[in-house]
């Protein structure tokens, strides 16, 4: 194996890296901004033009604080499972397609890291990797609110990674490859999956949203009743490897809903400048994150029993009726072309079915 | 090559021992996934990316969490006090011994053993050959459904057994 | 083909260096000075009583076994969903048939009230 092999793996791995912490230390910024405008507030504004300089300042201010380890942690673990939670969190983006292949002097250079024929199986194993760190987290602190946070957290988060592999195999039926390159192949010339099957898209950022921990399904962190959740003991760069990792999750689900759902990295010239395909990226992952945000500002947090039965009584069937409604759309579409969209029509229906009976089910309890 | 797989061949087996020596159930767990993490980069040096990744998404992100669940489900021993061994060690490990032999003997009788495997065609799929197979009435169609049932029984067992009949 | 898994070893390295760098940074700048009601678990200002880490419900250990029962069956969905359009109606048929059984078991999880979460 020659040099220069060596050096393109790891400096593109290296830009994976800094680009998602960068991309941390922005989206921090951009969510706090846009928060602050959401309420009526101006937001950090003092810290360089706009703001900007706000993220240095606060990464500064994280390195010089103290880090407490409790006199009763299991202090090995303890150590582990910032790690833990962090590298997950950066290996899932490897497999995504941030663009076409572009030719550098006499090599053609691939924009992914790696481009693995099963790559949305990958992307399931490192979500389900990811549940350690913060299982662990809440175990080695020995502290009750970050074991009960932590539990909560892998149970929500194993309970919603169903729904997720469901929504993913939609999206393997649609580009007919478990490829993602394959998959963002076939959805050229603006034929988004999320037009064939909205439901499908929708029922996988719900499940991302919960896999994230995000509004409204941060019951790990809710803290009026668990303090911090999983992270309560933590402070200092370990606490920071959290919030990274929470953050470059964003990102990453975003880069992923993109890819599988809203065309990846296609857009208009994409073929003649490859490298306009980050670029598309970048905007898409921009508007998913905003709708994250907007989220977070819009609704509150739902109860636990009702987020773990949403996930195994609503989206868990509801995925299925959808996977099984593309494959028989899929199968119709090869007698005639235009019954492919009978899969928007069904699904929606499904959606609308499925809304309706959480309707139904809370009413009855409401005057029960 | 040959380096690289003795290297995790040594991985594996060593935190396989130290999931059953170490005292703290949590640290076994934690041992044990680095062994089946070991297993899955053996897959992947196969050639078989379907089953290194399967063998993460299954046993490292199902399964184990579901021993650190259990282990933290029994009471809070999790720092053991008696010690992993007793006295009947010697009679296990004469008993694993004499297996290992036995499986060696009928390998080393067996001539796929000795042979290098022919490399795969570069268009070769294995996950569609793994699709067409399990679909194929004339392979593995009826195993595949009889897995499902495996499954019912499962979780119809897991369910009794823990639902709190009121 | 082993390449790409290269790679993703790499950024394993990598990303685990970074991480270990960061931690660095923090334990290199921060400030050390331990007393004892620091290192205290945190229970926002009381005392705590009794082990921090205790039994947890049965109930998410229940979840866990419908998870890993589930996960295989997503797990049996990827290589059908690949060569889908070759199989046809018959290879719809197989997976409707594997869902119908596994569907039984589910609905008497629900009915048993395993999916409740009080």
């Amino acid at each position: 194996m020659d040099w220069t092999l060596w050096l393109e793996l790891v400096i593109k791995a290296l830009v994976l890296i800094f680009a998602l912490l960068g991309g941390f230390a922005y989206l921090t910024w951009y969510e706090r901004r846009l928060l602050a405008r959401f309420q009526s507030r101006l937001g950090p504004n003092r810290a360089g033009p706009f703001g900007l300089l706000q993220p240095i300042a606060d990464a500064v201010k994280l390195i010089f604080k103290e880090e407490l380890t409790p006199a009763k942690a299991y202090k090995l673990v303890f150590f582990l499972a910032p790690i833990m939670t962090l590298v997950p969190s950066v290996i899932i983006a490897a497999v995504i397609p941030w663009g076409p292949p572009f030719q550098l002097g006499d090599r053609i250079v691939t924009q992914s890291i790696a481009d693995i024929n099963v790559g949305v199986l990958f992307l399931m194993s490192i979500a389900s990797i990811a549940v350690y760190g913060i299982v662990l987290a809440g175990w080695s602190s020995n502290n009750k609110y970050a074991m009960l946070g932590g539990l909560r957290s892998a149970a929500q988060m194993i309970s919603y990674e169903l729904t997720l592999g469901l929504a993913f195999v939609v999206a393997i039926l649609l580009g007919n490859s478990m490829n993602l390159t394959d998959i963002v192949e076939a959805q050229r010339d603006g034929r988004w999956f999320v037009l064939v099957q909205p439901v499908g898209a929708l029922i996988l950022w719900i499940a991302t949203l919960a896999e994230v921990n995000r509004h409204p399904f941060d019951m790990p962190e809710a803290e009026q009743e668990l303090t911090a959740g999983y992270h309560t003991e933590y402070s200092g760069m370990k606490f920071a490897l959290f919030f990274m990792a929470e953050y470059q999750k964003m990102i990453v689900v975003s880069a992923i809903l993109a890819t599988l759902f809203f065309g990846g990295y296609l857009g208009p010239w994409v073929d003649r400048w490859p490298l306009l395909g980050p670029v598309y990226m970048f905007l898409k992952i921009v508007i998913l994150l905003f709708i994250m945000i907007w989220v977070r500002a819009t609704w509150p947090r739902i109860r636990y029993d009702r987020l773990m039965a949403f996930g195994w009584k609503v989206l868990l069937p509801l995925a299925l009726a959808v996977v099984m409604i593309t494959a028989v759309g899929i199968l119709l579409a090869e007698i005639n072309p235009w019954m492919i969209w009978l899969i928007p029509i069904f699904s929606l229906i499904a959606g609308a079915f499925a809304s309706l009976m959480i309707d139904r089910s809370l009413r009855r309890k409401a005057y029960a | 090559m040959t380096i690289l797989f003795l290297i995790i061949a040594i991985v594996i087996l060593a935190s396989a021992v130290m999931v059953v020596t170490t005292r703290n159930l949590v640290h076994a767990a934690l041992w044990l996934i680095v062994s089946l993490f070991g297993v899955a980069v053996l897959f992947a040096m196969l050639n078989a990316g379907f089953l290194a990744v399967v063998q993460v998404v299954v046993y490292i992100g199902a399964i184990a969490i579901l021993f650190i669940f259990a282990v933290m489900l029994t009471r809070r021993e999790m720092r053991g006090h008696g010690k992993p061994l007793n006295n009947n060690w010697w009679i296990s490990a004469l008993l694993s011994l004499l297996t290992f032999g036995g499986l060696a003997m009928l390998l080393s009788n067996w001539d796929g053993f000795s042979q290098t495997p022919a490399d795969f065609p570069s268009d070769f799929d294995g996950v569609a050959e793994l699709g067409n197979a399990l679909i194929d009435p004339n392979q593995f169609v009826l195993p595949f459904e009889v897995a499902s049932i495996l499954l019912v029984a499962a979780l119809v067992g897991a369910v009794y057994i823990a639902s709190n009949r009121k | 083909m082993l390449l790409e898994y290269l790679a993703i070893a790499v950024l394993i390295v990598l990303a685990t260096v970074v991480a270990l760098i960061a931690i660095g940074l923090g334990g290199l700048f921060g400030p050390k000075k331990k007393t004892v009601n620091k290192s205290m678990p945190y229970e926002s200002g009381m005392m705590p009583i009794g082990p921090g880490t205790r039994r947890m419900p049965v109930r998410y250990y229940l979840i866990g076994v419908l998870f890993i029962l589930f996960d295989i069956e997503v797990v049996f969905f990827l290589p059908w969903a690949i060569v889908f359009r070759q199989l046809g109606w018959f290879g719809l048929i197989e997976m409707v048939v594997f869902v119908a059984i596994l569907l039984v078991g589910y609905v008497y999880a629900w009915k048993k009230g395993a999916l409740e979460w009080e």
